[in-house]
C-alpha cells in the first residue's frame, strides 16, 4: 500500500463483506476490482465485477437487512469505507449528497430489468 | 430541456438561465468547488452555464508561486463526502494517509488510533510543494480540484482581478490592463489573505471581512525514509504549556514535515520555544536542527464570520465568508461552495435567495465555531493544569489499551484534532454524565498526593 493511498487494501480473494452479515457502512472502490457473489446452498454464484469509483454495499445505508451478497477482492483492491450513521446525518443536511448513490441504484435497477427480460426470453424460447 | 430566459419581474430576472455568465474570483478549493457544483447541478437540471475562474496563481508551481498557505489536511468527513460525490483523491495527490494521531504533552504521549483502522485522512500540499522541493513526486491538491472543474467545463483565466463594479445591474470585473466585463453572478472565493477583498470592503455593499489571526507554517525537509521512521502515518499534536501557544501540530507529508502553530501573536521566540521543547525533539530525528532557510509563511486564518457575505448577484464562499474554527477549512469551503451552487442553480441569485438558502449553512458553521471557542478555552485550562493533563492522558491510555472498551475521551480528542465532527457533537459527548464521571475520577486520582509522588 502506497503512503498516499486512502482507505484499506484487501489482498486477492480477501472477503470485504460476507452475505448475511449486518452492514453499517458502504464502500467506494478506490483502486482495483471487486467480485460480487451470491451464496446459496453452499454454492457461490458470481454476479458481476465492480471496478474503480463504484459504490458497493450501498443497500446497508437504507435498510437494516443482512448483506445480500459477498464482496471479494479480485486481485489487490483498495476500498474506502463510508459510515452509515455519519453519511445519513450529512444527507439529512444536504440531500444532494445522495444523488450519485441514487444514480448508481437507478442504473442497477435498469440493469436488473434488462437481465430479467433477457432471462424471460431465454425461458420462453426453451 | 433548456430553461427559457425569463423576462419582466425583477425577482424572475435574478435567476440563472441558459447562457448565464458566472465569474468566480479565486481558484482555491472554495472557488473550484463552487464552479464544479454549479456546473454539476446545472447539468443535472439541463441548464447551460458559462463559468470563468479568475486565478493568477498556477497551483502546479512550487511555493510561493502556487501555494495557498495551509496545513493541508483533508478531514475524514471530507474524504468520505468527496467519495460520495464521485471525487476520489488519488495517491498522486495525497502525500500521506493518516491512520492515527499522537498527542504529546509534557507528562507523556499517547497514540489515538483511527476508529476503523483505515486511512481516511489525507495530508496534501495545496501547491506543488515547498520552495526547496528537490523532486516533485506528488501533485497539488488545489490543482487537482481545479482540473476536475476544467473537465466539467469551467474556464480558468490566469489574471489578477483589479477592479470590481457593483453599481446596480450586473457586476462588472476587470483584470489588469483589460476592459471590464459584466456577469450574471459574481462568486468571491479569495480566502482572507488576498488584496482583492479590499475592492469589496470599499464599495458600500456592506461586506466586512472576517476577523483573522496569524498562524505559522514551516516545511522541514526530512526525506521520505526519515519521515517513515520518525513521524510515520500519524499526525502529531501538542498540548504544551507554552504561553500564547493555542495549538501545534506536525503533519507528515511525502518528504517534508509541516509544522503548524496557532496562537496569539506568534513570533520567533514562541516558534523557538516550541521547536526546542523535548516533546518536539522526541518526534524529530536525533540530529535534527531547524533549518532557517526552510519554506515558511505566516498566513492569516479566519476566526469569525464575514458581515453581509451576499447581495443580489454577489456571494462570498469559503474563508472570506465563513470557515470552521482552526480545523477543516477545506471541508468548510466544500460545504459553503456547495450550498452556494445549489442556491444559485435551484433557487436564485438574489440577496433574499442567498439569505434563505445559503446563509443557514454559514450560520450553522458560525454557531458551531462559538461552541468551538468554548472547547478551546477548556483545552487551554487543561494545558495549564498538570493534574488535568495527567487525567486526560490516563483516560486515553486506558481506552486505547483495552480493546472493545468505550472510547469516549479518544473520540473527543480524535474529533477535536481531526475536525471530523462539529464542535457541538464534541461538547455533547464531553457533557455526557458517564464521560464527566470518568474524567472527574481520573482528575481526583491524578491530583492525589499518592499518584503525584508515584509519577
Amino acid at each position: 500500500m502506497g503512503k498516499g493511498d486512502l482507505g484499506r487494501t484487501y489482498s486477492d480473494g480477501e472477503v470485504i463483506t460476507r452475505q448475511g452479515d449486518v452492514g453499517d457502512c458502504m464502500f467506494v472502490i478506490q483502486q482495483g476490482r471487486v467480485q460480487v457473489l451470491v451464496e446459496k446452498d453452499g454454492v457461490e454464484t458470481p454476479l458481476r465485477v465492480a471496478s474503480e469509483g463504484e459504490f458497493m454495499g450501498e443497500m446497508a445505508i437504507f435498510d437494516r437487512d443482512e448483506r445480500s451478497a459477498t464482496l471479494r477482492a479480485l486481485g489487490e483492491a483498495r476500498l474506502l469505507t463510508i459510515d452509515k450513521k455519519n453519511f445519513l446525518k450529512r444527507v439529512h443536511k444536504d440531500p444532494s449528497l445522495a444523488f450519485r448513490l441514487v444514480q448508481t441504484m437507478s442504473k442497477r435497477v435498469r440493469d436488473l430489468s434488462d437481465e430479467v427480460a433477457r432471462l424471460k426470453v431465454n425461458v420462453e424460447r426453451e | 430541456m433548456k430553461r427559457p430566459a425569463p423576462s419582466g419581474k425583477r425577482r424572475e430576472d435574478l435567476q440563472l438561465v441558459d447562457g448565464s455568465k458566472v465569474a468566480v474570483i479565486g481558484g482555491g478549493p472554495a472557488g473550484s468547488f463552487v464552479s464544479y457544483f454549479l456546473l454539476e447541478m446545472a447539468e443535472r437540471s439541463g441548464l447551460e452555464l458559462d463559468v470563468e475562474i479568475f486565478e493568477p496563481r498556477d497551483f502546479s508551481c512550487v511555493a510561493p508561486k502556487g501555494c495557498n498557505m495551509c496545513g493541508g489536511i483533508i478531514s475524514e468527513t471530507l474524504v468520505q463526502n468527496l467519495a460520495a460525490e464521485g471525487i476520489n483523491l488519488p495517491s498522486t495527490i495525497v502525500q500521506r494517509g493518516i491512520e492515527s494521531y499522537m498527542l504529546h504533552m509534557d507528562i507523556g504521549s499517547v497514540r489515538i488510533e483511527t476508529p476503523l483502522q483505515e486511512k481516511r485522512i489525507g495530508s496534501v500540499y495545496r501547491g506543488a510543494g515547498p520552495r526547496d522541493l528537490k523532486t516533485s513526486k506528488w501533485g497539488s491538491f488545489d490543482n487537482h480540484i481545479e482540473q476536475l472543474t476544467v473537465a466539467k467545463g469551467a474556464r480558468v483565466t490566469r489574471e489578477r482581478v483589479v477592479d470590481v463594479s457593483l453599481n446596480g445591474g450586473r457586476p462588472k470585473i476587470a483584470v489588469k490592463g483589460g476592459r471590464p466585463h459584466s456577469y450574471d453572478l459574481l462568486v468571491v472565493a479569495v480566502g482572507v489573505n488576498s488584496a482583492v477583498l479590499k475592492l469589496f470592503s470599499e464599495n458600500g455593499q456592506g461586506y466586512k471581512r472576517p476577523e483573522t489571526t496569524k498562524t505559522f507554517i514551516t516545511e522541514y525537509y526530512l526525506g521520505e525514509e526519515t519521515i517513515e521512521k520518525t513521524l510515520g502515518d500519524s499526525m502529531h499534536v501538542f498540548l504544551l504549556n507554552i504561553p500564547r501557544l493555542e495549538f501545534a501540530a506536525i503533519i507528515p507529508k511525502g518528504d517534508y514535515a509541516s509544522v503548524c502553530l496557532l496562537g496569539e501573536s506568534i513570533d520567533k521566540e514562541l516558534v523557538q520555544s516550541f521547536l526546542g521543547s523535548p516533546q518536539v525533539k522526541a518526534c524529530m530525528p536525533d540530529d535534527w536542527v531547524s533549518d532557517p532557510r526552510s519554506c515558511q509563511c505566516s498566513p492569516k486564518i479566519s476566526v469569525g464570520a464575514a458581515n453581509r457575505p451576499f447581495a443580489d448577484r454577489l456571494v462570498f464562499v469559503g474563508d472570506c465568508g465563513v470557515t470552521r474554527l482552526y480545523k477543516d477549512g477545506i471541508g468548510a469551503a466544500y460545504r459553503t461552495a456547495k450550498a452556494c451552487a445549489t442556491t444559485a442553480v435551484f433557487e436564485g441569485i438574489s440577496e433574499a435567495d442567498f439569505r434563505r438558502h445559503y446563509w443557514p449553512v454559514c450560520r450553522s458553521i458560525s454557531t458551531d465555531n462559538s461552541i468551538g471557542k468554548l472547547s478551546f478555552a477548556v483545552t487551554r485550562q487543561i494545558q495549564k493544569w498538570r493534574f488535568a493533563r495527567r487525567a486526560l492522558l490516563r483516560m486515553t491510555e486506558k481506552e486505547q489499551k483495552k480493546a472493545g472498551s468505550r472510547r469516549d475521551m479518544s473520540q473527543v480528542l480524535w474529533d477535536m484534532f481531526t475536525g471530523s465532527a462539529p464542535y457541538r457533537d464534541i461538547v455533547t459527548l464531553a457533557m455526557h454524565p458517564r464521560f464527566l464521571a470518568r474524567l472527574t475520577w481520573e482528575m481526583a486520582v491524578s491530583a492525589s498526593p499518592f499518584t503525584r509522588s508515584k509519577n
